[in-house]
């Protein structure tokens, strides 16, 4: 290549996890002093990538090379020491110690052998001058918002003489003002010759900040271009894997003939407004229908279903259902109203692993099957015998260990888990991820029969197939807020990817 | 802005202390006398030596229970070798609380064992071996050694004992605030990934504290030997509490990260005190109240620390939501 050579090149990285491929002859080029944006879905590779070049993780294959020179480096701080530094979405620093610690920490000054807290408390406060901060650095870092430490951490890096500073999400707590400074930094670094890392996933980010993209799916290095060649829809279906060309065709002709059919909802969330995260989202369910929630990563989708099942609470916003108005301040309560929550997370938040099927399945149930804390085994029997055979789940037997059960058939343990209770509205978020092709499609048959039979269904899902052919009705969340309210007939590809790149146009107000 | 209430920076843990001493020179007539201070000191200068390795475990966010049967362990050791004189009296009493602050340090380290379970076998262990060297009997100090000066013994009219705290305190201090070591300290105790990820030794730091931690409880097992006239192999018994007590008193975390050397001594200081007037108001004779009255007063003083921490916690903890949502 010619002109001036890459600060970073990292090429056929290749990387795999218990056998399973997490990247795939990825690469990626960082030029001397300017931002990258790094984009994505999940599962994409972007972390491991990061996480390969920050010594977190060890590389398969590939070559690294960094300033002209062969790299690996052996753990995060050997990376810092080698001029990279990481800003990580969560803070990694020490919240009780003052500002000016959390900057020095691990290489202090010393003045006759003991540390020079004078000269340390003078540096930190003109190093977080240059970014036009001024506090006291004296003060314990918790005393200060996530934006001014933030910025501690990136002082921070910078007084390690980084070269390349990567921004893990940096905005993702960021109140709309705190943005902007950050972007005063961000800019600040690339006149100085700092190159920066930019992941997100709030696109209009991207275009305020970055000076090139690169693109990742499914473990490899898709695009990289520079953000003035890309527009949005086209990042959006680069990083779904859509083809354009194909995808215009379809739009073309399914993106006519509204026609609003009247929903009678079961259960409304309305001008939902909660944290930095979700900002003005309304979602609807109606009986016997299954209503996707589509979005990017970070859009809120996970974060408006918690909203709805009583585990966070709303700022603002209403939630109706069967036309009364409710709050939920516990799951149970929202249980209890009839509504189930299958979590993104089936092995954290769903499964216990150790305990058996029967056990797995009655666990939300259990509180009606017993009487004086006695529960009444034999109907427990009853009902798990029923939901097996009913959602046709593999197993040996209720009390084998619903470890040793294939994804699919603990996500319909799962599913029997909120069945038996016999729930109005069930929320599943991403039902389908994590199961082999064969289990998707039983799973997605069984929400669909599930619907049919009159249950009220929510379904997140980042696989824009699943939404689009397995929702009766769509919303589209792009950074906290609903932009689109989609019919079954108005459903297209291009219709959802236009309103998770550009949020405008497709926002029609049509919410029933 | 938000500031650590003042409480926890120590302030009024010594403004009780003030209280307390007032109230004792208003109500008893000797309490301020010579001889009470001095005793008071000397006694409570054990009790300050494991409160302060305490003080540096629990700012990691670890906790070493073993001090007390260490403690105890040392003062029979110390017992044995004390007609050899002061120094291999006070060097074998020392390293046999570095020996357990070694094996806490390993088992915590290297083998990842809680901290809380790691220390907890370690006093089983401490104790057993105590009562085992000493057959089971307290094992007589030799008093023409010159070893029971340490304890016993006054440089210009002050007891030695205090000295030697106040001397290790003053280094504590100076550790804690203006070396690396000591800020470490506090940066793994407030956040164990952070630290590591900022490239500082975790372990070792952790390993270091419990090594401290064993040579103040050995040290303090000589002191038992030396002030008392013999190794002790069934003393020490809920010093470790008295110490976690002190350290939590004088407005150290329990989490770890938020410690104060000085305010560790004041915690000491006031906790002794009460024992103290308890005796001075026996002695008056009004009332008679039992000993156990002690541990109820000192529970309360603990009780109200906590409660005031546990406020400050979740304050940061709401902080750190925020930032993290």
């Amino acid at each position: 290549m010619d002109g001036p050579l890459p600060l970073l090149r990292m090429e056929g990285m290749n990387k795999r996890f218990s056998g399973v491929p997490a990247l795939s002859g990825a690469s990626l080029d960082i030029d001397p002093g300017e931002v990258h944006a790094l984009v994505g879905q999940n599962g994409a590779g972007k972390s491991t990538l990061i996480k390969i070049l920050t010594g977190a993780y060890r590389k398969d294959a590939g070559d690294i090379t960094f300033e002209g020179r062969r790299i690996e480096f052996a753990s995060p701080e050997a990376a810092q020491r080698g001029g990279i530094s990481t800003i990580y979405q969560e803070i990694n620093l020490i919240p009780y110690r003052s500002v000016a610690e959390n900057i020095f920490l691990g290489r202090p000054y010393r003045r006759f052998g003991f540390l020079d807290w004078p000269r340390m408390n003078r540096e930190a406060t003109e190093l977080l001058r240059r970014f036009d901060v001024r506090i006291d650095v004296h003060e314990p870092l918790f005393a200060f918002n996530t934006a001014i430490q933030q910025m501690v951490a990136i002082a921070r890096a910078v007084s390690f003489d980084a070269k390349l500073v990567i921004m893990d999400e940096p905005t993702s707590s960021l109140a709309d003002n705190e943005v902007e400074i950050l972007y005063g930094v961000i800019r600040q670094l690339r006149a100085t010759g700092i190159s920066v890392i930019f992941v997100s996933h709030k696109l209009d980010e991207l275009y305020e900040v970055c000076d090139r993209v690169t693109v990742m799916r499914d473990g490899r290095t898709i695009a990289t271009t520079s953000m003035a060649e890309i527009s949005k829809l086209e990042l959006v279906a680069a990083m779904l894997g859509r083809d354009m060309q194909s995808v215009r065709r379809e739009g073309q002709t399914s993106f006519h003939g509204k026609s609003h059919g009247v929903h009678r909802d079961l259960l409304s969330a309305d001008g939902l407004v909660a944290g930095t995260k979700v900002k003005n989202a309304s979602v609807s369910v109606s009986s016997g229908e299954i209503s996707g929630l589509a979005g990017l990563l970070g859009s809120g989708r996970t974060e408006v279903a918690r909203l709805i099942f009583g585990v966070d609470q709303p700022d603002a916003g209403t939630i109706v259902m069967e036309g009364r108005a409710v709050k939920f301040a516990e799951p149970i309560d929202a249980i209890n109203r009839g509504i189930g929550y299958c979590s993104e997370d089936r092995k954290v938040e769903g499964i216990v692993p150790e305990m058996s099927v029967r056990e797995n399945l009655t666990l939300a149930i259990l509180p009606r099957l017993s009487q004086w804390g006695i529960v009444d085994e034999v109907r427990q029997q009853e009902i798990v015998n029923k939901f097996i055979e009913r959602l046709g789940i593999k197993t040996s037997g209720p009390d084998q260990k619903i470890r040793e059960l294939s994804g699919g058939n603990q996500q319909k343990v799962l599913l029997a888990r909120w069945l038996c209770l016999d729930p109005k509205v069930l929320i599943l978020d991403e039902p389908t991820r994590g199961i082999d092709v064969g289990g998707k499609a039983e799973i997605q048959m069984l929400i669909r029969e599930l619907a049919e039979a009159g249950l009220g269904v929510l379904m997140i899902s980042s696989e824009l197939e699943e939404v689009i052919e397995g929702s009766d009705r769509v919303f589209v969340l792009r950074d906290g807020r609903t932009v689109a309210d989609l019919q079954r007939e108005e459903l297209s590809e291009i219709v959802v990817m236009t309103a998770m790149a550009h949020g405008e146009g497709t926002a029609d107000g049509n919410a029933a | 802005m938000t500031y650590i209430p003042r409480l926890l920076r120590g302030q009024s843990v010594l403004l009780a202390l003030a209280l307390l001493v007032l109230f004792g020179a208003w109500r008893y007539d000797h309490f301020l006398g010579l001889f009470n201070v001095l005793t008071f000191l000397r006694y409570n200068s054990m009790f300050a030596l494991i409160a302060l390795g305490m003080c540096f475990v629990i700012m990691t966010g670890g906790i070493d229970l073993s001090v007390g049967s260490t403690a105890a362990m040392a003062s029979v050791v110390a017992a044995y070798v004390s007609p050899y004189g002061l120094l291999p009296g006070l060097a074998c009493g020392a390293l046999a609380g570095i020996a357990v602050g070694v094996l806490n340090g390993l088992l915590i380290t290297q083998l990842n064992i809680l901290p809380f379970i790691a220390t907890l076998a370690s006093m089983l262990a401490a104790s057993g071996l105590g009562l085992l060297l000493a057959g089971n009997e307290s094992i007589s100090v030799s008093y023409e050694s010159g070893f029971t000066v340490i304890g016993q013994g006054d440089i210009l009219g002050f007891p030695i004992p205090a000295w030697i705290a106040i001397m290790v305190f003053a280094l504590g201090s100076l550790i804690l605030n203006f070396t690396s070591f000591g800020r470490n300290i506090l940066a793994v105790g407030g956040g164990e990934d952070a630290a590591h990820l900022m490239g500082l030794p975790v372990n070792r730091v952790k390993f270091i504290v419990y090594v401290i931690s064993g040579l103040m409880a050995g040290l303090a097992g000589v002191q038992l030997a030396a002030q008392f006239g013999a190794g002790q192999p069934t003393e020490g018994l809920g010093w470790e509490l008295f110490a976690i007590a002190s350290v939590v008193v004088g407005g150290t975390l329990l989490t770890g990260g938020v410690g104060s050397v000085g305010a560790t001594l004041s915690g000491v200081l006031l906790l002794g005190l009460v024992f103290n007037i308890l005796n001075f108001e026996n002695g008056m004779g009004f009332v008679s109240l039992r000993a156990h009255w002690q541990s109820i007063l000192r529970g309360a003083f603990l009780l109200l620390v906590v409660i005031v921490q546990s406020r400050l916690a979740l304050r940061v903890r709401r902080r750190i939501r925020l930032s993290a949502n």
